[in-house]
């Protein structure tokens, strides 16, 4: 067994459990905290992935950025807590698992239907080149410098309609 | 030994499904909201797995750019979150139905 395995195995437990952690707690902030694990560890899978630099974004925008704001709102509004699974129309919650075990069953029979491992293997050299800051950098501002500026845009266009939205009175 | 394409395709497939699970059985519009940033995160897991086993630095780019809208629509969600508790003082989307006729 390799290291790369192990840390795979790792990663992949902690990510499932805080996930599915996640979506059973009733308390909001005990959600959002775990899914703060639950992107900490796809990190780590980033890194095993050779994708350095999405793996430290991931750190700093999502689970830095990005969460501390959903904690804000949460701790800003506090909302009630909710109904335990069952308590609360159990019959729709059993058809909701149902339909997500459903969509799982389909995408797994489409990956080893189609045995992609068949055609695909990894070039460690091209797979680590692929992933620096420098290559996506180059790429970033030479090949993609329109989408780049458009994204930029984006979210100004984000940041002044939250502006708007969360105004205290809509003229 | 190498880890197969596979484990990391059914591993994204495993926590879109939570994510599916989530939006469905949620009650609270913010926590919907965390469930469809984990579905996000594992469509991000995909493409990074392509793009590793591929070369190919186009998926790391994708997720970038997906990283950015993922924040303007955090911003423009939860601002949509808090006007609707200023005016209706719940966030439960079952008492949220004034579409509904």
């Amino acid at each position: 067994m390799s290291l790369e395995f192990i840390l795979f195995t790792v990663f992949s437990a902690v990510s499932l459990s805080s996930a599915i952690l996640m979506v059973t707690r009733i308390n909001p902030v005990i959600s959002a905290l775990f899914l703060v694990v639950n992107f900490a560890s796809l990190a780590g899978l980033y890194l095993i992935l050779n994708a350095q630099f999405i793996a430290i974004a991931q750190v700093i925008v999502y689970a830095g950025a990005i969460m501390v704001f959903f904690l804000f709102v949460i701790m800003l509004i506090n909302p009630d807590l909710e109904k335990r699974f069952m308590e609360q129309k159990p019959k729709f919650k059993m058809f909701a698992v149902f339909i997500a075990v459903l969509v799982f069953v389909q995408i797994a029979y489409i990956i080893f239907f189609s045995q992609p491992s068949a055609d695909i293997s990894k070039e460690l050299a091209a797979s680590i080149q692929a992933g620096t800051i420098e290559q996506i950098g180059t790429d970033l501002f030479t090949k993609y410098v329109l989408p780049f500026e458009a994204v930029g845009y984006l979210l100004l266009a984000a940041a002044i309609g939250a502006l708007v939205l969360a105004k205290k009175k809509l003229k | 030994m190498q880890i197969p394409i596979e484990y990391y395709l059914i591993l994204s497939a495993a926590l879109f499904a939570i994510g599916v699970t989530g939006v469905l059985i949620r009650r609270n519009a913010i926590v919907v909201f965390l469930c469809i940033e984990l579905m996000l995160n594992s469509a991000n897991l995909t493409l990074i797995t392509f793009a590793s086993y591929l070369g190919s630095s186009v998926g790391h780019i994708f997720v970038f750019f997906v990283m950015a809208v993922a924040a303007a629509e955090a911003a423009v969600g939860l601002a949509i979150i808090i006007a609707l508790f200023r005016n209706m003082q719940t966030v439960s989307i079952d008492k949220l139905n004034i579409f509904k006729w």
